[in-house]
């Protein structure tokens, strides 16, 4: 019986197969498709749950797929099933289907009514897997597919502008909490020494035999683990990417931002409730965070003139909620709250149209006209006014990210300028050989130097995906520059903790695959349209070039680790060579991991996405 | 133009500015109107291609989609021709379609590539900003603007209300500022100029920019990078009343914030010292007004759009020519009904006619002339019941209503606070998961529904009748003389003035809709973007009153006393009718009454049978009831984004008599307004007819037009993604500009062609009545509007190009005869646009 919840993830996944074949003109067949696909888990969950419950309602755990064993590292798809499980289980499948249903005809005619329910089938198969997991590699594939879906959700009218910008924005920050992730899968090796899953963690004395002699690297994981859940349920400081998220077709606002992807965050915090319950500073900070969030997402709510604007961040106030509930050890009513909290948005956001409606009707039987003037010039009156202006301007989360982020990414522009495209294969490619030499070579020479090896070529590593980052002119450089920065991570760690060949093969054969196809992609635009492809500006070329923009994306997503190449692992596996007291490299290495991810999809969106050019030859798409 | 003064003038600049702006009022109060208008003094074709090459903005469809037409015949090539010949014509009188001129226009127009970027002036200096001085203006300025515009302005959306209601835009700002602890500015210097008193356009831009050549030009630019708030803030300058919670803004005054911010952002980046664009830019920025060049390509979509505007009308005139309608037969007319011009009560109208074979039914605008302010019970305000620009004088006041307002708690505001925000989602949180599974399921109305029915209460009184009595300066009620008045005219220009049938209904319209900002679009234009019941009831209501009877005798109209008036209103989104008999219920005719009602249901059922074919997820093979019940879903389903069609293909103004039309089927695209020319000779209610039916059927033409042309720059693109703000509009995301125009959804099969009015009367008459109004006549002259006479004498067709009539022969062949609707309905999806039905 247990079994069952195997079929939660095939039925999707070959749902979203199916999808993609279908041709785009045949939408009935399409959202057919959608339809069974996610109303089929739906009756079978909900059978499940009941057959679940009536049995006892006892957690277990399903050891799945060992996708690579290697010494200590196991890396192992695992799926484990609780009440949260089963509660997050049937919200989303309730939800899916509903917005689906609903979207069958709210999208008919729209240009991308395919592209849309491929990328809901998407979401929907990350969602599920990231519900269902048992452990942090499995979750991991959920989350990244989530943080993708998103992306490409945002971006759905990807011709337009502030679509595309807002949705790299919201990619950087997931992508933030990606590496705290990533982070506590590396540090929680070190930890166990095995690859955990959360199945064990409830086991108290595993734990606490763990944490007693360990408790810093215990306070580490869970940070990580916050920093992640954060970014995810959009707290403080990240909640300004929430309200600018909505900018897609609005069942996807309400399906994503309204309910089930911002509910992530909490999500994780249940599930690893257990490692973090009796490390006190932690459940307070996570309270805290909370609590913060709730107060001043509220105020920022209370002066939102927009629907949207304020139905998100009233539901990352909740959330806010959510999180002292879930750090108070209340996880049931956090339960409770996220299955309305996340109902009642979805909703909200679905019938956001009708306020003019219904508002404006209201305004109209119960207005009364303001209140006397009050003095401005009042103590009181000032404080007030203060306060206002503070939330209308979102008490500067938004510029606070782009400071801590965006601006000093910013200022090394011209760090590294000398690079050329000409000129990178004969620098760096001489200098990666020559560290290789070393790295391998049994001489010894060097050996005493190998920390600080490591410690060059990770910061190597890092000044390419700067450089990438702010690459303006050319976007073959920018593309090679990160694929080289994949190879200097490779040879950072293979100084630290000889890596062996093998295991670099995994890690580097999806990258080096990426790499080219990408490049391959990137030619092929450059020589098609005659002209340079900066990245100065949006190019907006999905337009021309439709399948050329779509291997492009593989090749991106491949190059970021994402779940459909060996580097997916590969990831992972590295981090295990750097020791735990290493913190310097860890940095080092998961920031060029941050922004190389966050390069990537800027080319993609500065290449293929964010502008068109109007003429009086073709029809244009009616969606613009 | 001469528009590059040394010396600016401040008043001038932003007169010429609010000219061009988008002129969209707040949503609920929805009216059509020329997009363009600001182009309207030049002729049509011209006024485009300035259009299009100063703001950038599409104004034809595709050469692609011209030319698939071609291949489908939907323009006939034989028009093409003709249009091409004319075009050589021009500047060869004696061309022929032999010639080589024609053959290389032909082949031209046929065949040429052209990749024309449709690339205006307007924005190239406003890159300045980022080339000279690598500063993304929009970008920093933008959302500290829209969202400090959008706070005061907002009309009950956030719970927390800009503090110090009751200022005007800028003065608030300011006290706001003063509160000594948070700035909305980044550096010192803009806030101290915001302070200071005598802050002007001039003054700022002497800092900005210092070249006075440029300011006008500056400032058109900055507003034009978000022509939606602009041009917002420049109508409830204008028009305060569009916004019940009253808010005194100006366009200076949104000129001087962002001033103000822009060299706050200055500030911010390059500290107090930093060159103006005088001194930093050596060529100096494109002028926007510029004397248009020559386009072939414009040439070649001028052609095409003539074409296809054409092999429509073509068929039309053909279908109408030589007929000469009958004199009014002396027939036994079972019942009588008005309705409004509106396109869509144009089908409804000849279904009822097929169903009731002996009824008569004519169209007039849908306000019968009987314009007022109206004021529900309880409600707060007066809507106004007439055309938009009429300032109607009266107010009508209802009074014992029955269902009042609802209240939803998924709406109430609240549940955006914290603590109850807290209860309600892990209460009605749940409730509302329910709510969702049963709309998707089985829709059915609710209180977000915009409902045509619930404008006015069925079993609620008017006050029609004045008693003395006055409410902010209006006369609450009509006097007789008043309401003899109004009778009088509506049925003279219809020309209804004898032979009254035992019944007379007054239909006016409207349309439900949920889940939908543009609802008011749906009501009727001629009521200002509402449900016209109030109107048809105030109408039925005088023309049964005695005492107007008998003064309308004297004037010779005599009505009987075996007449009866009844009010109604047709829902065109649901096709369904409310009659308001209550007031006649103990006549002699409530039973003739009771025999009609099915005759109704019939024909409203028919109509959405035909409305069907264009909507693909309804198949119009089912049985009719059901089709019925799928097109009644629509108006309440939330998912549904396109309830019904509105004014989607029209195409014509018809003002003359039934036998003008009678015997075509026209699908849904002609404004039909009766008119017997052979009462009125000198055209005096003509003229009347024309000063309603011109800016109102050609605003609402052209604004399908062009949203339809250009969905990004003119339309407001797809509404799925659409944010409400402030309950006045709508914007893309929460960042974005406000879209005015229409949504992809309402306009994306409309056929774009200007609209034909099509007027039965002597062309000489007729060219004096539309001579003596120069606003009319401008339309006209400068072709935005196309027209064509039917002279009733000698049955020839005159078509009016360069001020004069010039006879209109049609093409040769006939039109196809149809007998029955399901000829019809294949006809329909073959694209044969007219038929002849008996």
């Amino acid at each position: 019986m247990e079994n069952i919840v195997h079929l939660f993830v095939i039925v999707p996944v070959i749902g979203f197969l199916l999808s993609l074949i279908i041709s785009e003109s045949r939408e009935a067949l399409l959202s057919k498709v959608v339809f069974y696909t996610i109303g089929l888990n739906l009756i079978v969950s909900m059978g499940f749950v009941i057959y679940w419950v009536a049995d006892g309602a006892k957690n277990f755990n399903l050891h799945d797929w060992t996708v690579y064993s290697e010494g200590n590292f196991n890396f192992f798809i695992d799926f484990y099933f609780d009440e949260i499980a089963a509660v997050y289980l049937l919200v989303g499948n309730i939800i899916s289907f509903m917005v689906s249903v609903y979207s069958r005809y709210y999208m008919h005619k729209e240009s991308g009514y395919k592209r849309f329910f491929n990328t809901i089938l998407f979401f929907y198969i990350g969602y599920i897997i990231t519900v269902l997991s048992g452990n942090f590699e499995t979750l991991f594939i959920g989350w990244e597919i989530l943080g993708i879906s998103s992306f490409l959700l945002i971006a759905f009218y990807r011709l337009r502008y502030l679509p595309v910008k807002n949705a790299l924005k919201v990619f950087t920050i997931y992508r933030i909490g990606d590496v705290g992730i990533l982070l506590a899968m590396w540090m929680s090796h070190h930890l166990w020494h095995e690859n955990i899953t959360f199945f064990q963690l409830n086991n108290y004395e595993l734990v606490n035999e763990h944490l007693t002699s360990k408790s810093e690297i215990g306070i580490f994981i869970s940070l990580m683990l916050l920093v992640a859940a954060l970014a995810k349920s959009a707290q403080l400081p990240f909640t300004a990417w929430l309200p600018r998220a909505m900018e897609g077709p609005t069942p996807s606002s309400a399906i994503f931002y309204g309910s089930l992807s911002v509910h992530i965050g909490a999500f994780l915090l249940m599930r690893t409730f257990p490692f973090w319950e009796h490390q006190i500073l932690v459940r307070w900070l996570i309270g805290g965070m909370g609590l913060l969030t709730a107060v001043i997402t509220t105020m920022i709510a209370r002066v939102q003139p927009t629907v949207k604007g304020q139905v998100a961040y009233s539901s990352s106030a909740q959330i806010g909620i959510i999180f002292i509930e879930i750090a108070a050890g209340f996880y049931w009513m956090a339960l409770i709250h996220f299955v309305g909290n996340a109902f009642l948005r979805t909703y909200q956001l679905l019938v956001s149209p009708s306020v003019v409606t219904y508002l404006v009707r209201e305004q109209f039987y119960t207005y009364e006209a303001s209140e006397i003037r009050e003095n401005p010039r009042k103590r009181l009156n000032r404080f007030k006014s203060a306060m206002y202006l503070m939330a209308v301007k979102e008490w500067n989360l938004d510029t606070f990210i782009f400071k801590i982020i965006f601006k000093p990414l910013k200022q090394l522009r011209y760090f590294l300028g000398f690079l050329s495209l000409k000129s990178i294969i004969g620098i760096l490619l001489p200098l990666y050989l020559a560290g290789v030499y070393v790295a391998y070579s049994k001489a010894g020479f060097l050996a005493d130097s190998k920390d600080y090896l490591a410690g060059i070529a990770g910061l190597l590593a890092l000044m390419m995906v700067m450089k990438a980052y702010n690459e303006r002119s050319s976007s073959r450089l920018a593309w090679l520059l990160l694929v080289f920065a994949h190879f200097f991570i490779d040879l950072a760690v293979t100084f630290n903790d000889h890596l062996d060949l093998k295991e670099a093969g995994i890690y580097l054969s999806g990258v080096a695959l990426s790499g080219i196809l990408g490049y391959w992609m990137l030619y092929r635009v450059r020589a098609f349209e005659k002209h340079r492809i900066g990245l100065n500006s949006f190019h907006g070329l999905v337009d021309k070039h439709p399948i050329s923009a779509f291997v492009f994306l593989l090749a991106c997503l491949g190059l970021t680790g994402f779940p459909i190449t060996t580097t997916f692992f590969g990831e992972d596996l590295i981090l295990t060579h750097i020791k735990a007291d290493q913190y310097l490299l860890a940095t080092l290495v998961s920031l060029t991991f941050i922004i190389l991810g966050i390069a990537v999809i800027r080319i993609y969106t500065r290449v293929f996405l964010g502008s068109f050019t109007k003429n009086y030859q073709h029809p244009t798409e009616l969606s613009i | 133009m001469e528009l590059n003064t040394i010396e600016f003038d401040e008043s001038k600049s932003l007169e010429r500015l609010k000219h061009f702006l988008p002129g969209q009022a707040s949503l609920k109060d929805f009216v059509h109107h020329n997009t363009l208008h600001a182009f309207q003094h030049d002729r049509f074709y011209a006024g485009l291609q300035q259009a299009s090459q100063i703001f950038g903005y599409t104004t034809y469809l595709s050469l692609d989609e011209y030319r698939s037409y071609y291949a489908s015949r939907k323009i006939i090539p034989e028009v093409l021709d003709r249009v091409i010949l004319a075009y050589c014509k021009k500047s060869n009188p004696n061309a022929t379609a032999q010639d080589p001129l024609f053959h290389n226009w032909k082949e031209r127009v046929l065949n040429q590539e052209y990749d024309i970027e449709v690339r205006g002036v307007i924005g190239k200096g406003r890159k300045i900003w980022k080339d000279s001085y690598g500063l993304n203006m929009n970008k920093v300025v933008h959302p500290t603007l829209f969202r400090l515009l959008s706070g005061f302005l907002d009309q009950g959306i956030s719970l927390w209300t800009f503090p110090n209601n009751g200022l005007p835009f800028l003065e608030g700002i300011k006290s706001l500022e003063e509160n000594g602890l948070v700035s909305f500015f980044k550096s010192k210097r803009s806030r101290q100029l915001l302070m200071e008193t005598d802050i002007s356009i001039e003054k700022l831009l002497s800092l900005l920019i210092a070249n006075k050549e440029w300011y006008d030009d500056y400032i058109f630019e900055q507003q034009f990078a978000h022509p939606g708030w602009s041009g917002f803030v420049a109508v409830v300058e204008k028009q305060p009343s569009t916004l019940l919670s009253p808010r005194q803004v100006s366009l200076k005054e949104l000129i001087i914030l962002e001033l103000l911010l822009e060299i706050d952002a200055m500030d911010h980046k390059f500290g107090p010292d930093w060159k103006p664009w005088s001194e930093m830019v050596s060529t100096p920025p494109e002028p926007l007004f510029q004397k248009t060049t020559y386009s072939e390509v414009h040439e070649v979509l001028q052609l095409w759009q003539e074409a296809f505007e054409w092999s429509y009308f073509d068929g039309v005139l053909k279908g109408m020519q030589g007929v000469n309608p009958p004199v009014t037969q002396q027939k036994k007319v079972s019942f009588q009904g008005l309705f409004c011009i509106d396109d869509r009560e144009y089908s409804f109208r000849r279904h009822l006619e097929n169903v009731a074979t002996d009824c008569d039914t004519y169209g007039t605008p849908g306000y019968f002339g009987v314009e007022f302010y109206f004021q529900p019970e309880d409600g707060k305000f007066h809507t106004k019941a007439c055309p938009a620009p009429v300032d109607p004088g009266f107010l009508i006041k209802e009074k014992g209503r029955k269902n009042g307002f609802k209240k939803d708690i998924h709406y109430t505001k609240h549940s955006h606070s914290l603590f109850r925000g807290w209860l309600i989602s892990n209460t009605f949180g749940f409730w509302s998961a329910l709510r969702l599974f049963v709309n998707i399921f089985k829709p059915g109305i609710s209180p977000a529904t915009a409902y045509s029915f619930s404008h006015m209460d069925k079993h609620a009184q008017l006050g029609i009748e004045y008693q003395g009595k006055e409410e902010a300066g209006l006369k609450v009620g009509f006097e007789v003389a008043e309401m003899v008045t109004r009778v009088r005219n509506v049925l003279k220009s219809i020309g209804l003035t004898e032979n009254f049938a035992p019944i007379v209904y007054i239909v006016g319209h409207g349309g439900s809709s949920v889940n939908n900002p543009y609802y008011a679009g749906y009501d009727c234009g001629a009521c200002a973007g509402r449900p016209g019941a109030v109107n048809a009831r105030v109408f039925s209501y005088m023309a049964n009153k005695p005492e107007v009877r008998e003064k309308l005798k004297e004037e010779g109209i005599t009505i009987p006393e075996s007449t009866i008036f009844i009010g109604a209103m047709h829902d065109t989104t649901r096709d369904e009718i409310e009659f308001y008999e209550e007031d006649i219920s103990d006549s002699p005719q409530a039973l003739l009454h009771e025999e009609n009602k099915p005759l109704f249901h019939k024909a409203l059922s028919l109509n959405a049978k035909e409305r069907s074919f264009r909507f693909d997820t309804v198949n119009s093979q089912w049985d009719q009831e059901k089709i019925h019940q799928e097109v009644k879903k629509r108006s309440v389903s939330l998912f549904e984004p396109r309830p019904e069609w509105n004014h989607t293909a029209n195409a014509l103004c018809i003002v003359g008599r039934k036998g003008l039309y009678k015997h075509l089927y026209l699908d849904k695209r002609p404004f039909i307004n009766s008119y017997d020319c052979s009462q009125d000779p000198d055209g005096k209610y003509l003229m009347n007819i024309l000063s309603a039916a011109v800016p109102v059927c050609g605003g609402i033409n052209l604004e399908y037009y062009f949203s339809r042309v250009d969905q990004q720059k003119l339309g407001a693109g797809t509404k799925l993604p659409h944010n409400v703000v402030g309950l006045f509009a709508v914007a893309n995301g929460i960042d974005g500009d406000l879209r005015p125009g229409l949504p992809s959804q309402m306009v994306e099969i409309h056929d774009p062609v200007r609209i034909l009015f099509i007027i039965e009367h002597d062309p000489d008459v007729v060219l004096r009545v539309i001579q003596s109004n120069p606003s009319v006549y401008e339309w006209i002259a400068n072709e935005w509007v196309l027209l064509t006479v039917k002279n009733p004498e000698n049955g020839m067709i005159y078509r009016f190009r360069e001020g004069i009539f010039e006879p209109y022969v049609s093409l040769g062949g006939e039109l196809k005869k149809v007998k029955n609707e399901i000829e019809i309905q294949s006809a329909f999806y073959k694209n044969d646009p007219v038929l002849i039905t008996n």
